[in-house]
C-alpha cells in the first residue's frame, strides 16, 4: 500500500481504492472512479459511509460540483509529473466550490512539486512506489518564500511577498 | 568594482533580504536537484523540466545556461559579473537573445551550482527562463526614458516577475508562456507576438488600466495576440492574469507538444469563447485575495524612481558642434539615438551587430567597457534590447562624443542600430539542438554584404529577422524581410518572407517565392532591398512600399519576370 502523506509527515490511510471492475464495495471508506460514482450513485450514498470520488486530470472541477457534500475525500490524478492541471482544480474546489475535505494528490508526483500542492489547496499525498521519503520530508522546508497568494491559510495579497509559514521542520 | 552612491544610480529593483533569502534557497535545491539525479532518484525524464525552469538547457555540443535579465534591465555592477563568469567558465563571451535574457553557451555541468551562486551573488539566476512556466516578462528598452512613455511598464512588469516566481498553480502548463508589456502608444516590446501582450494605458484622473492580448506567437504555426480586454483596472491585472492563466492551464491542449500554446486555444475555441471563460473565472477569484494593493504598486514605483537629472537646455551645442565636424559621428547619432523624455538627454543604443559579426555576441571585454561606461554617462544602468542590442537609458547629450569615442574603441560604435546590417538572429544550427539551418554565418553574410554604412543609412529602418527553424526564435516572421532555415531533403534551404512587423501595426510576412538555398539568401536580401529602392516613394518605409505594390514585384526581381 502506498505511504501517504500530510504536513510533510507519513500518516495512516482509512481510505481503499477501489477498481471499477471490482464487484461488492468493501467495509469502510472508498475512493471509487468519478465513472463508479455516476453508475453507483445511489448505492454508494446509502451505504452511509465516507466516500471519496478520484479524477483523472482532465475530469476539472465542475464535474462534482454539484455531488460535493457527499465526498470526505476528493483525490486528483496526476498521470505524469508534468501534467499540471490538478493544480487548478484543486484550487477551483477550495476557492470556488468552498470545498474543505481531504484533497489527495496521487499518481506521478515529485517531491520538487510538494510545496505547490500545499498551495493550491492539497491535504494529503499518496507517495508513488520507491519514491524517496527523505526528499519529501525535505521537501516543504526548501523554500519559505512565497511571492503570490496561495490557497492554504495565506492572508490576502497585501504584500506582493512575504514569508510562508511551513509550519513544523 | 565601481559602487556609485544611490543618488547617482537610476531606478533598479533591488532585491531586499527576503528576494536574497529566495534565491540562496533556490541555489541550495538546485545543488540537491543535481544530486539526487546523479544518485538516480530523479530520473532523466523527471530531472529536464527541473533544470530547464533553472535555465539549463542540453544543447548540441555542451551545456547553454540562459540567465534571466528581468525585462532587460541590468545594474553595471551585474554586467560585469557576467563578464567574469562568461571569461571563468565559457569562452569569453556571452549571447544577448530577443527574450533581453543572456546565454552562455560553452557551460560544463558540474560548473553549474557554482555559476548560480556566483549569479545569486548579484541578485541574478536563470529561474523560469526555459520549462512550461511563465517565462521571464519583457518590455520596452527605453521604459523609464522614452519620450512617448505613457506608464512606465518596468513597475508593472516586476510587479509580474514576482507573482510568477514559482507561481504554485501555473508551473506545469501544457507549454511555456511568455508576457510582455509595453507603455508607450509605439510598441518596442512586440506584444503582439505573446501569449500575453499588455499595453499599459493611462485613463481619467491618471489611473493606470491594461490593455490585454491574448494567444500571439510564432512558432510554426504564427499567430497574431487577439485583445481579450480593452481596460482591466490597475488593482485588477493579477486577478485577470490569474483567470487567464488557470483557464489556459485546464483547457489547453496537452496531447501534443506543437498544439500546446494558448495560441491554439484561441484559434480553437474562438476569443469570444475564452473572454467568456476567463470573464467567469474572474467573477469568481475577484475579490481582496486577488487585489493588486496600490500600495504595492507605490513600492514597486520608488524603485524605478528617475535618476538625479541635471536641469539642461534641450540642444545641446556641444553635440551640434560634434556633429557638424564628425560625419561618422553624425550618421552614429542618426542611426543610434532615441529621444529621451527629459531636455538634454538621449537614450543609446550599442549595437552589438558590427559588420560580420555575430548578433546579439559580446565578449567578457566589451561587458565591462559597457559597465564602466553605464557607470560614468548613464546612472550605473544597462538595458538588454529584443533586438539583441545594448542601451544606455539616460545619456546627457553633452556627452555623446566622448561615449562614441569610447565605443569606438571597444568595437561597439556601428552605427546600423534599426538598419539593415542590425540583424536579429537565433543561434542556429552552431549551437542549437533544434535547428535545421545555420543562421548566424548567414546573418554573417548579410551583414558584410551591406557593410557600406552610407547605402545602409540611404536605405533606412529595414529588419531582417532571421530564424534557423521553424520554431521561429529569430522572429522571422515580423521583420521586413524574413528570413526562415529548413531542412529540404538534407540540404539548408531557406524561405524569404517580406512585409511583417512586430509593432503596433502587427503583421505576419508574406512568403515571396520558393525556398532558396545558403548561397543564395545574401543575394535576394540584396535584390528585395535594390527593389524597395527602386519602387519606394518619399519617406515611405519597407513596409508601406510592399503594402502599396505588393509582393509581385518583389517575386520578379528575386525569381525573374517569369515568375
Amino acid at each position: 500500500m502506498a505511504l501517504l502523506l500530510k504536513d510533510g509527515q507519513p500518516v495512516g490511510d482509512s481510505w481503499t481504492h477501489l477498481d471499477d471492475a471490482a464487484g461488492a464495495v468493501p467495509e469502510g471508506p472508498v475512493i471509487v472512479s468519478l465513472d463508479r460514482w455516476r453508475r453507483d450513485r445511489a448505492a454508494l450514498i446509502t451505504r452511509n459511509t465516507p466516500v471519496g470520488v478520484r479524477l483523472k486530470s482532465n475530469q476539472l472541477a465542475p464535474e462534482i460540483a454539484a455531488d460535493l457534500a457527499r465526498f470526505a475525500l476528493v483525490a486528483l490524478e496526476f498521470p505524469r509529473f508534468r501534467d499540471g492541471r490538478a493544480f487548478s482544480t484543486a484550487r477551483e474546489l477550495r476557492e470556488h466550490h468552498g470545498y474543505t475535505g481531504e484533497i489527495r494528490a496521487f499518481g506521478h508526483i515529485l517531491p520538487d512539486q510538494y510545496q505547490f500542492l500545499v498551495r493550491t489547496g492539497f491535504t494529503t499525498v499518496e507517495l508513488p512506489d520507491g519514491a524517496g521519503l527523505a526528499s519529501w520530508r525535505h521537501a516543504l522546508a526548501e523554500i519559505d518564500v512565497a511571492y503570490q497568494a496561495g490557497v492554504a491559510g495565506d492572508a490576502p495579497l497585501s504584500l506582493l511577498r512575504r514569508k510562508l509559514a511551513t509550519g513544523p521542520k | 568594482m565601481t559602487h556609485l552612491s544611490s543618488a547617482a544610480a537610476a531606478g533598479i529593483y533591488h532585491y531586499d533580504e527576503i528576494d536574497r533569502r529566495f534565491l540562496a534557497e533556490r541555489v541550495e535545491q538546485f545543488r540537491r536537484q543535481v544530486a539526487r539525479r546523479l544518485s538516480g532518484e530523479l530520473t532523466e525524464d523527471e530531472f529536464k523540466p527541473i533544470r530547464l525552469m533553472n535555465g539549463l538547457y542540453l544543447q548540441l555540443h555542451a551545456y547553454m545556461l540562459r540567465i534571466a535579465i528581468p525585462y532587460g534591465v541590468l545594474s553595471s555592477d551585474q554586467l560585469r559579473a557576467l563578464a567574469v563568469i562568461g571569461r571563468r567558465y565559457d569562452r569569453g563571451y556571452g549571447h544577448f537573445t530577443t527574450r533581453q535574457n543572456l546565454q552562455f553557451n560553452w557551460i560544463k555541468l558540474v560548473d553549474v551550482p557554482e555559476i548560480l551562486a556566483d549569479l545569486a551573488a548579484v541578485d541574478m539566476h536563470g529561474i523560469q527562463t526555459s520549462g512550461n512556466c511563465i517565462r521571464n516578462v519583457t518590455t520596452d528598452q527605453f521604459a523609464g526614458a522614452a519620450a512617448d512613455e505613457i506608464v512606465d511598464p518596468r513597475v508593472y512588469a516586476e510587479i509580474l516577475r514576482q507573482w510568477s516566481t514559482l507561481h504554485p498553480e501555473f508551473s506545469f502548463l501544457p507549454r511555456k508562456f511568455k508576457i510582455a508589456i509595453t507603455g508607450s502608444g509605439h510598441d518596442r516590446a512586440a506584444i503582439a507576438v505573446h501569449d500575453i501582450g499588455i499595453r499599459a494605458r493611462s485613463g481619467p484622473g491618471g489611473a493606470v488600466g491594461f490593455e490585454i492580448f491574448v494567444g500571439g506567437g510564432l512558432g510554426r504555426s504564427p499567430f497574431l495576440g487577439r485583445r481579450l480586454a480593452d481596460w482591466v483596472p490597475e488593482a485588477d491585472l493579477l486577478g485577470w492574469l490569474e483567470a487567464v492563466l488557470r483557464v489556459y492551464n485546464q483547457y489547453g491542449r496537452r496531447d501534443n507538444i506543437y498544439k500546446a500554446r494558448i495560441k491554439i486555444l484561441v484559434h480553437e475555441v474562438g476569443i469570444d469563447r475564452l473572454r467568456e471563460q476567463v470573464e467567469e473565472e474572474f467573477a469568481r477569484i475577484r475579490g481582496p485575495k486577488y487585489r493588486l494593493d496600490p500600495e504595492i504598486v507605490e513600492t514597486i514605483r520608488r524603485h524605478f524612481a528617475p535618476p538625479a537629472f541635471a536641469a539642461l537646455p534641450a540642444v545641446s551645442p556641444a553635440l551640434e558642434q560634434a556633429r557638424a565636424g564628425d560625419p561618422a559621428f553624425a550618421r552614429w547619432t542618426r542611426s543610434n539615438l532615441t529621444p529621451h523624455r527629459q531636455p538634454g538627454y538621449a537614450a543609446v543604443t550599442i549595437s552589438l551587430k558590427p559588420t560580420g559579426g555575430i548578433p546579439g555576441d559580446a565578449t567578457s571585454e566589451q561587458m565591462e567597457a559597457v559597465a564602466a561606461l553605464a557607470d560614468r554617462y548613464s546612472f550605473g544602468e544597462i538595458r538588454v534590447s529584443h533586438e539583441q542590442n545594448l542601451v544606455l537609458a539616460h545619456v546627457r547629450q553633452d556627452d555623446l562624443p566622448a561615449l562614441w569615442r569610447e565605443l569606438g574603441r571597444h568595437g561597439l560604435d556601428a552605427a546600423n542600430a534599426g538598419l539593415v546590417g542590425d540583424i536579429i538572429s537565433c543561434p542556429g544550427l552552431d549551437y542549437c539542438a533544434l535547428a535545421n539551418a545555420r543562421s548566424i554565418p548567414l546573418a554573417q553574410d548579410i551583414s558584410r554584404r551591406f557593410a557600406d554604412l552610407d547605402l545602409q543609412h540611404r536605405i533606412g529602418p529595414l529588419k531582417i529577422k532571421m530564424s534557423g527553424c521553424i520554431n521561429a526564435c529569430g522572429h522571422h516572421h515580423v521583420g521586413d524581410i524574413g528570413i526562415l532555415g529548413v531542412d529540404k531533403h538534407g540540404v539548408e534551404t531557406y524561405q524569404i518572407t517580406i512585409g511583417g512587423t512586430a509593432t503596433e501595426e502587427a503583421a505576419l510576412g508574406q512568403v515571396v517565392g520558393p525556398a532558396v538555398g545558403y548561397d543564395q539568401v545574401a543575394d535576394v536580401v540584396e535584390a528585395l532591398v535594390a527593389l524597395y529602392l527602386e519602387r519606394r516613394g518619399e519617406g515611405e518605409s519597407f513596409l508601406q512600399t510592399v503594402a502599396r505594390i505588393g509582393v509581385r514585384p518583389f517575386k520578379e526581381k528575386v525569381y525573374g519576370a517569369a515568375a
